[in-house]
């Protein structure tokens, strides 16, 4: 029997494809299509291969909003996991306690973005803000918005607050897949509290604890609203991150050229990142998720 | 060491899932705990073990009262129907554990966990991480975990549930073996009559969080005690059919079956009775010149390897028929069935044995 090529599979994966690249392929195109051209007006622009490229690895400010980008994450990531098991190691494991637990913990994830800085915004203000004020009735000189460091503080709180939530939530549901065999053997070993943790819960819950991490990191490096709502990127460029930058060069001043270019650096930052804390974690006691 | 216990009870709130348990466990001796799911055998077990307090009787290990003694303080090893290893430790190290605890020297440790490695199989894994290893690999693992410490209490929660058909054949054998060499109180639950017969030794048999009878494994089997024991120590259940014993002979299910009071039977008084025969001693062929047939109608036959399984109606009561052979009979078919009274267990209006058949042995002898 003669083969015949068969191409019909082609219209199966069809929709898919077109799907993708209306939704990725021709933006993520366009991006590199701005960001090696100098672009006049519309229909008008000149290739200048990677002059872009070149002067925003140069420029001053990208620098230091990497440099504030990268201490927030790892601040942020350093407080928000081992908080977040804490938190799940603590919660109770039946009775009605495990819905309200719950319920209360969710709470922060389900208001949005801009709602928690404006929140925060109030909340931490010195003259009519509970927080505020209560920092300033112990004597502390309390300004988010005049002092960096305050601001930094102030920031960094307010995503742990945020976000921390989600990890503990991840946490315990790795805690409760864990089966109680596991703890009854551990007695029977006679294992202290330290090594049950050290090594049946944090084994047990490496997979759930790589996407925590991840998902932290990822949102937490792309983070945006709640700083823009709260201080604005300021005092001065004090809260200033990736995304803040970027949107001042791409909407405040127009350079669409060098936002294109720093945009793919950025996906670039966070692809190669991302990879990294997956391999690490992937390499740390492997198989251990089985 | 020996390990008894006296009246021992288990009650959660107020359900209980362990009452008056007195049971006495030697060393070096093999203990089937058999019961179906929910009948108790994991909170016996961890009664043994010492994970949980009964809340009456006491446990004593060599005459000593333990009750309150916790876990960690008695010399225990158990394996569980999942496959418990610490997922971040090698075999080796997982297996070297509970050693490494006890605080025994390096090179003492070393030839443990190879002699124990060694016979449960385990030569060539020794630097593999649990997860990188298959359903009977971890089993084998755990099980080395707990001889290794030689415990004198080696409790056993239906081991080889989780592994498929063949492997747990293997191990069966295997561990059949193994526990033969041990001094321990060796303990082992399982659901299923055929392990039980298989792994011999003695059997507990438990229902509803009571004992109800415990013995040598195959006298338990040839002389249930009650009718719960036969229905429990059976697979496919042994079929009941209540009787009345008149003039010389015993009419079942209404006198649909008449069988001639011999044999075991001879000795028994007019009256009702229960009676019971398994469903390996019902044949839809006739086997023996004295075996008796009766008319039933098919309901149901499913063929299981090289057997047929024949659901019946006798008299309203719901029979299952186990015969060699493949054999199609079509739904609502009637047809003989054959039984021989010598295969025939009478019970009493309370449920209790009053008539079995002679064990398999001793009948061959006699003839």
């Amino acid at each position: 029997m003669e083969k015949w090529p068969d191409n019909k599979a082609w219209f199966l994966v069809l929709p898919v494809v077109v799907l993708v690249c209306f939704s990725a392929i021709i933006p993520l195109m366009t991006v590199v299509n701005y960001s090696v051209q100098d672009i006049l007006q519309p229909g008008m622009g000149f290739f200048v291969g990677t002059e872009w490229f070149e002067r925003i690895l140069h420029d001053e400010r990208l620098h230091g909003a990497l440099q504030r980008q990268v201490l927030f994450s790892l601040t942020v990531l350093l407080i928000e996991m081992p908080l977040g098991i804490a938190i799940a190691l603590a919660l109770p494991t039946r009775g009605w306690g495990v819905s309200a637990c719950l319920v209360l913990l969710a709470l922060p994830l389900l208001i949005p973005w801009n709602v928690v800085g404006t929140i925060w915004q109030i909340f931490a203000r010195g003259d009519i803000g509970l927080g505020g004020a209560a920092v300033k009735a112990l004597g502390l000189n309390y300004n988010y918005t005049a002092s960096a460091t305050d601001a930094w503080i102030t920031v960094v709180i307010m995503e742990v607050w945020h976000w921390t939530p989600l990890v503990a939530l991840l946490a315990y549901a790795g805690l409760r897949a864990i089966p109680d065999a596991f703890y009854q053997a551990a007695r029977i070993d006679g294992a202290s509290a330290w090594a049950v943790f050290r090594y049946i819960q944090l084994p047990k819950m490496r997979g759930v604890l790589t996407i925590a991490l991840l998902l932290r990191f990822m949102d937490s490096f792309m983070i945006y609203t709640e700083p823009f709502v709260l201080t604005g990127g300021g005092p001065g460029n004090a809260t200033t991150f990736l995304s803040q930058f970027l949107t001042r060069l791409a909407v405040g001043q127009f350079d669409l050229g060098p936002a294109a270019a720093f945009s793919i650096v950025y996906f670039l930052i966070i692809l190669v990142f991302s990879w990294v804390f997956y391999q690490a974690l992937e390499g740390m006691g492997k198989g251990a998720s089985k | 060491m020996s390990l008894a216990l006296e009246n021992v009870g288990k009650t959660v709130g107020h359900e209980t899932h362990i009452a008056d348990i007195d049971l006495t466990m030697e060393p070096g001796r093999f203990y089937v705990l058999l019961g179906p799911t929910l009948a108790g055998k994991t909170t016996l077990m961890r009664l043994m073990a010492g994970l949980d307090r009964p809340t009456s009787g006491r446990v004593l290990v060599d005459g000593g009262d333990v009750t309150g003694t916790p876990v960690r303080k008695r010399n225990v090893a158990m394996v569980y129907q999942q496959f418990i290893n610490y997922p971040s430790f090698t075999v080796y190290d997982n297996i070297a554990s509970p050693l490494r605890r006890a605080g025994l020297s390096r090179d003492e440790v070393d030839r443990r966990v190879r002699e124990s490695a060694e016979t449960l199989k385990l030569g060539n894994l020794l630097d593999r991480l649990p997860g990188e290893l298959s359903g009977g690999q971890q089993q084998r693992t755990a099980l080395a975990r707990a001889l290794v410490k030689d415990a004198g209490l080696l409790l056993l929660d239906e081991p080889l549930v989780n592994l498929d058909y063949k492997l747990r054949e293997e191990l069966r054998v295997e561990l059949r073996q193994i526990f033969s060499r041990r001094s321990a109180v060796v303990v082992y639950a399982t659901t299923e009559p055929s392990e039980a017969l298989i792994m011999g030794g003695d059997t507990v048999v438990l229902s509803e969080g009571r004992l109800l009878q415990h013995g040598a494994t195959h006298d338990v089997y040839h002389h249930p005690a009650s009718m719960q024991v036969g229905r429990s120590f059976s697979d496919p259940p042994m079929n009941f059919i209540p009787g009345e014993v008149v003039g010389g002979e015993a009419w079942l299910g209404g006198g649909r079956i008449r069988l001639p009071l011999s044999g075991h039977l001879a000795e028994i008084a007019p009256g009702r009775y229960s009676f019971g025969v398994r469903a390996n001693h019902l044949g839809v062929v006739r086997n023996r010149q004295d075996d008796i047939a009766f008319a039933a109608s098919v309901e149901l036959s499913e063929i299981s390897g090289s057997e047929t399984f024949v659901h019946v109606d006798v008299d309203g009561t719901a029979w299952v028929v186990q015969e060699e052979g493949v054999h199609s009979l079509g739904l609502g078919e009637n047809i003989e069935v054959f039984v021989n009274p010598r295969n025939v267990y009478a019970f009493d209006a309370n449920g209790w044995l009053v008539a079995s058949p002679p064990r398999p042995g001793a009948r061959e002898a006699a003839e």
